[in-house]
């Protein structure tokens, strides 16, 4: 069971871009630290140094949409931020949050509400997310039972692994 | 159960009578494609994943070396060798150095691996591209990839299908690509998130091959999961003199049942240009050359459009020309063949004697990697297929997307500029 997520909220707009998230020059780093010096960079380039480890990323729909670079969650995560919450995901970006392990959460009612410097606590389990600054909670949409089993087993690596051995 | 083309070819390859939309299935792969960025990432958790030490089959993945080579420089030589490794250590049929592949995408079709009712995924978010041959392909990040390198299938979510229908004949100077970036600007960029493009119509029957490549490569513009067309003569015809293999060409049920139908008229369509920041900023040229856009680099390439027939339009509009003494010109061939085809025919020496430089196939330029990346407050016009801020180099820089034609055209003005007139500027 994942712990709860805390810290501040960092607000942006819709359509955040894999190549605003790394941009494309990076791409050929892999050391994870060093991709997250860079995450927001095309966007924000003082993300980095303005956020504090567990601060959140809000943004509006549509988030990670364009390449598949699995950097860009990859980069994020990296950088100490906690959690991504966006009113919707892209495809690529949404499998591959999931995949490394970079929580996300869907909830247009939390992004409406949100500000940028609010304090926020989620706890992932029920999709509950708490703004401690405006005494407000807001609830995640759940995921679908699939995916929701992969996140229990602990990502795609172990369901890998059980194929594998069923296949054996 | 009536389905979709989509659906039909997931039926089959997850060993089912029918799908529908929503429905979670294991599905068989054909093919698995990844990149020296993609493969880097994949490689490294493929080692992680316990019992994961040969690839499911060593003839079904193609890896192909075109993002940051020849390396760029040291970081990138790194994960070139070390796809380049992984290549000889599991013994991978379909591998790709510089020299003899070129952009993953264009390579793929030319080397027969690609064929109609297949199931297709890669590394890389363009991989949508084969749906122009009839064959479900989707983008995917590293850690999927990896596990269908080891695995061989992959988990899908059964996508509800829109089917697009164009009708009508392309005017002058119009092209696959102007009616894909109408497509783009039509739905938006979130558009078909989540969804199917299924292409049909009088005006995409007559398209060439690479016109149909041109229009399933940016469904992913629009947020798809992959844009398939039918399979017909020319699809084929294409794809028997490459490979001997068997394929099975699926169709939509005439009842099959779609999200939306959205009907598109050709007829009057004029070219068009995405302008900045984004694919789905779409606007008709006569609106755009209103102002006078002046532009410092033309980029004429990519897995969109750097086929033969795209430099043919291009070495045709700029032959015995100068291109604008202001400007800077990139022309990268999409493949290894495309580059000897267009040697042969004479359209390099076209293309250089303009005042082009023509580089070596990749997709350096195009995502910003290198080989024609763009500085602060500079203006592109690219055939490629993003135009997000920061996407061909700087976050200052501004890029527009257009047709072959209409940047041949803005190459011999410096500005951007109407292909239809292009004929009689005096360069």
């Amino acid at each position: 069971m994942q712990a709860s997520l805390r810290g501040r909220a960092h607000k942006y707009g819709k359509n955040v871009d894999t190549d605003v998230i790394i941009p494309g020059k990076y791409c050929n780093i892999i050391d994870i630290a060093e991709l997250g010096k860079h995450a927001m960079e095309g966007l924000d380039p003082e993300y980095t140094a303005k956020m504090k480890p567990g601060d959140l990323i809000v943004a509006d729909s549509n988030f990670g949409c364009g390449s598949s670079r699995e950097v860009a969650p990859i980069a994020i995560k990296g950088s100490g931020t906690s959690a991504v919450i966006a009113k919707s995901f892209a495809r690529i970006f949404y499998r591959n949050a999931l995949n490394i392990g970079l929580p996300i959460f869907e909830s247009p009612e939390a992004v409406d509400a949100i500000d940028s410097g609010d304090e926020l606590e989620i706890e992932p389990a029920g999709g509950v997310i708490r703004n401690l600054t405006k005494n407000q909670t807001y609830t995640a949409a759940a995921f679908p039972p699939f995916m929701q089993s992969l996140i229990d087993a602990g990502g795609l690596q172990p369901y890998v692994e059980k194929r594998l051995a069923e296949k054996a | 159960m009536p389905m979709t083309l989509t659906e039909k070819i997931l039926a089959r390859h997850a060993g089912l009578d029918a799908v529908e939309p929503g429905q979670i299935i294991n599905a068989k792969v054909d093919l698995v494609l990844a990149n020296e960025l993609s493969a880097a990432v994949a490689i490294g958790v493929m080692r992680q994943m316990k019992g994961a030490d040969r690839v499911f089959d060593r003839e079904k993945i193609a890896l192909v070396e075109d993002h940051f080579v020849p390396a760029k420089d040291a970081q990138s030589a790194k994960i070139a060798k070390l796809m380049k490794d992984f290549a000889v250590e599991q013994k991978i049929k379909h591998f790709f150095d510089v020299g003899r592949g070129g952009i993953e995408h264009v390579v793929l079709p030319e080397e027969g691996l690609v064929a109609p009712g297949e199931l297709i995924v890669g590394g890389d978010s363009h991989t949508c591209t084969y749906g122009a041959f009839g064959a479900f392909a989707t983008g995917m990040g590293s850690t999927d990839i990896a596990a269908a390198f080891v695995l061989g299938e992959v988990w899908l979510k059964v996508p509800s299908s829109i089917k697009l229908v164009y009708n009508g004949k392309p005017g002058e100077m119009v092209f696959a690509k102007d009616i894909m970036l109408k497509t783009v600007g039509t739905l938006g960029i979130d558009g078909a998130t989540y969804r199917a493009i299924e292409y049909h119509g009088t005006t995409v029957d007559e398209l060439s091959i690479t016109g149909r490549i041109t229009m399933a490569n940016m469904a992913i513009e629009a947020g798809a999961k992959n844009g398939i067309f039918h399979a017909d003569a020319k699809t084929i015809a294409y794809v028997k003199e490459r490979t001997d293999r068997d394929f099975l060409v699926e169709k939509a049920d005439a009842d099959a049942h779609y999200e939306r139908v959205i009907e598109i008229d050709i007829s009057s369509l004029e070219p068009q240009v995405a302008c900045p920041h984004t694919p789905d900023n779409v606007h008709p040229i006569s609106e755009v050359t209103r102002d006078e856009i002046l532009v410092d680099q033309v980029f004429i390439g990519s897995c969109t459009n750097g086929y033969i027939e795209d430099l043919r339009v291009v070495a045709e509009i700029l032959d015995g020309k100068k291109i604008d003494p202001r400007l800077r010109v990139i022309v990268n061939p999409g493949s290894q063949k495309v580059w000897m085809q267009a040697a042969e025919e004479g359209i390099l020496g076209k293309l250089a004697g303009a005042g082009c430089v023509v580089n070596t196939p990749g997709c350096g330029a195009c995502f910003g990697g290198h080989m024609g990346t763009l500085g602060d407050g500079e203006r592109c016009i690219s055939t490629t297929n993003r135009n997000y801020v920061g996407r061909m180099g700087s976050p200052k820089a501004e890029v527009y997307l257009a047709s072959p034609a209409t940047c041949a055209a803005s190459a011999l003005t410096g500005r951007i500029t109407d292909p239809r007139v292009a004929a009689a500027v005096t360069a």
